[in-house]
């Protein structure tokens, strides 16, 4: 195994190798996180910058710690208190961070793309924290790094992701991380939300959620992301529970094995009923421990990752 | 001259083993003091089986733990990143005698990292090294306690093992040129 890339900009250029050795290397430290001394000194006199542009508290918070927990330091840089509300641009703002001796800039960012244009302007190490309704390469990794470890494979598990597809970026990473690894994805949700267009990923397309979470292995559920609707995509909040979310009913019907997982934030009582956010069969918490071994790991990785001659 | 010679096959590796093994035996009065700690990749095989070797001798078990260093080296900005192997100490260091056991001794910084890397699980008694290999060429002040076999080499050269955990008659050390 080894890992040469010096970003992590996305899913869809990685290879399954390299989805691969992000999982194995995450294992590693997710036993770090077991110890009784949870901090070890790979990044020891790095410095990170989580640039936040736009707003995250989880995300945020993960990589905050996974970069204490290699020693590294960190700044963090939100969109609300900073330059970007004097009228700097994104290009400015990495140069400045650079001008400081970053080492890595984590970024989030509402446009598509910017964790790329980033990568153009500074030297630094960039890692995409989610650009728009592009990307979240650390959720994809992390979700199947849940999967594996519940599960013990990828390849041939059926797995379901129900919910606001075309607006989110943790459907698009998902997809392309569970398909490289070999997995069947089916996409399930209102029409205008999760379109027909998305069979050309290698996913199958329904909008019957009973069919589409019956021989499911994962549900994967996604929150409506309201923000990013630029205009009303269904009736009502209460149809869309109605027809779409996960109750008991729902589940009933489906593999007794079968896991639920939400990249959070959940909202109880829309995408999914209260009850079984926190059933046995819920994996959310442990999803949320498994970002911060998956983080670590790709901290580490691309510390180490030199950029070929030829692509320098 | 060929490629490679083989400095120690199977036979050889087992009778070293069990040189070293007594060579514990002799500096540890109190066994039930010693624990083993492997260092991935190779050393945690050698350490399983001291560990067996051991347990015959003293007439009880040894504990034996695994140990990754990569987290703690010294030249992860300088390299693409280490593979990381699981650590597993299923026992308190603190207050024990740990041998580390790791198959070749060279520059000495793998040890190093390995003494970092155990201080966050506690704080032995004492720390002593078996290897099966010393290659010589330190960088560290670091010298080992427990020798399998003494091999003058060149830079240029290197240490080749096929080790596995049970002692296949497969088993080898060659020493090649690079």
């Amino acid at each position: 195994m080894s890992w040469t890339k010096k970003h992590l900009l996305d899913i869809e250029s990685l290879t399954a190798d390299e989805i691969i050795t992000v999982l194995d290397t995450a294992r590693g430290f997710k036993a770090v996180g077991e110890r009784a001394i949870k901090k070890v000194p790979a990044l020891r006199g790095k410095t990170v910058v989580n640039l936040f542009v736009e707003p995250s508290t989880r995300t945020r918070i993960s990589f905050e710690l996974a970069a204490q927990r290699l020693s590294a330091d960190i700044v963090n840089f939100s969109a609300e208190a900073s330059s970007f509300k004097k009228g700097e641009t994104l290009k400015d703002t990495a140069l400045n961070l650079e001008a400081l001796n970053a080492d890595f800039i984590i970024i989030r960012h509402s446009a598509s793309g910017a964790p790329h244009f980033l990568t153009r302007v500074v030297d630094a190490h960039v890692i995409n924290a989610g650009d728009g309704a592009h990307e979240h390469p650390t959720q994809a990794l992390l979700d199947v790094f849940t999967i594996r470890e519940k599960k013990g494979r990828i390849a041939g598990l059926n797995v379901t992701i129900l919910g606001d597809i075309l607006y989110s970026r943790v459907a698009r990473s998902d997809i392309w991380a569970l398909t490289k690894l070999g997995a069947h994805v089916t996409l399930c949700g209102p029409s205008t939300l999760v379109p027909k267009t998305f069979e050309k990923m290698g996913c199958r397309v329904t909008h019957d959620v009973d069919e589409a979470i019956r021989d499911a292995d994962i549900i994967n559920l996604l929150r409506i992301q309201h923000e990013r609707q630029r205009k009303t995509m269904f009736p009502s909040i209460g149809e869309y529970t109605q027809l779409f979310g996960l109750n008991k009913v729902r589940l009933a019907k489906t593999r007794p094995d079968a896991l639920i997982m939400h990249p959070g934030p959940i909202n109880r009582g829309v995408e999914i009923d209260s009850e079984i956010a926190d059933c046995g069969r819920s994996v959310i918490l442990e999803q949320v421990t498994n970002g911060l071994a998956v983080r670590m790991a790709v901290l580490f990785l691309v510390n180490g990752g030199k950029v070929p001659p030829d692509a320098a | 001259m060929p490629d490679s010679i083989v400095i120690l096959d199977a036979v050889a590796i087992q009778r070293a083993l069990t040189r070293v093994a007594h060579e514990i035996t002799e500096r540890n009065e109190n066994s039930a003091e010693v624990v083993l700690v492997g260092i991935p990749a190779l050393g945690d095989h050698l350490a399983f089986r001291l560990g067996k070797i051991l347990a015959s001798i003293w007439n009880h078990p040894v504990p034996v733990g695994v140990l990754d260093t990569t987290m703690h080296r010294d030249d992860l900005d300088q390299r693409t990143a280490p593979t990381i192997h699981p650590t597993d100490i299923p026992f308190d260091v603190t207050g024990k005698t740990v041998v580390f056991v790791d198959d070749v001794l060279f520059t000495g910084r793998t040890t190093r990292a390995a003494m970092d890397a155990l201080n966050d699980f506690g704080r032995p008694k004492k720390i002593q090294l078996a290897v099966l290999i010393d290659r010589g060429h330190r960088e560290l002040p670091i010298k080992a306690d427990f020798v399998g076999k003494n091999v003058p080499t060149a830079l240029d050269e290197k240490i080749s093992l096929l080790l596995t955990e049970s002692g296949a008659v497969q088993d080898e050390v060659l020493l090649k040129k690079k």
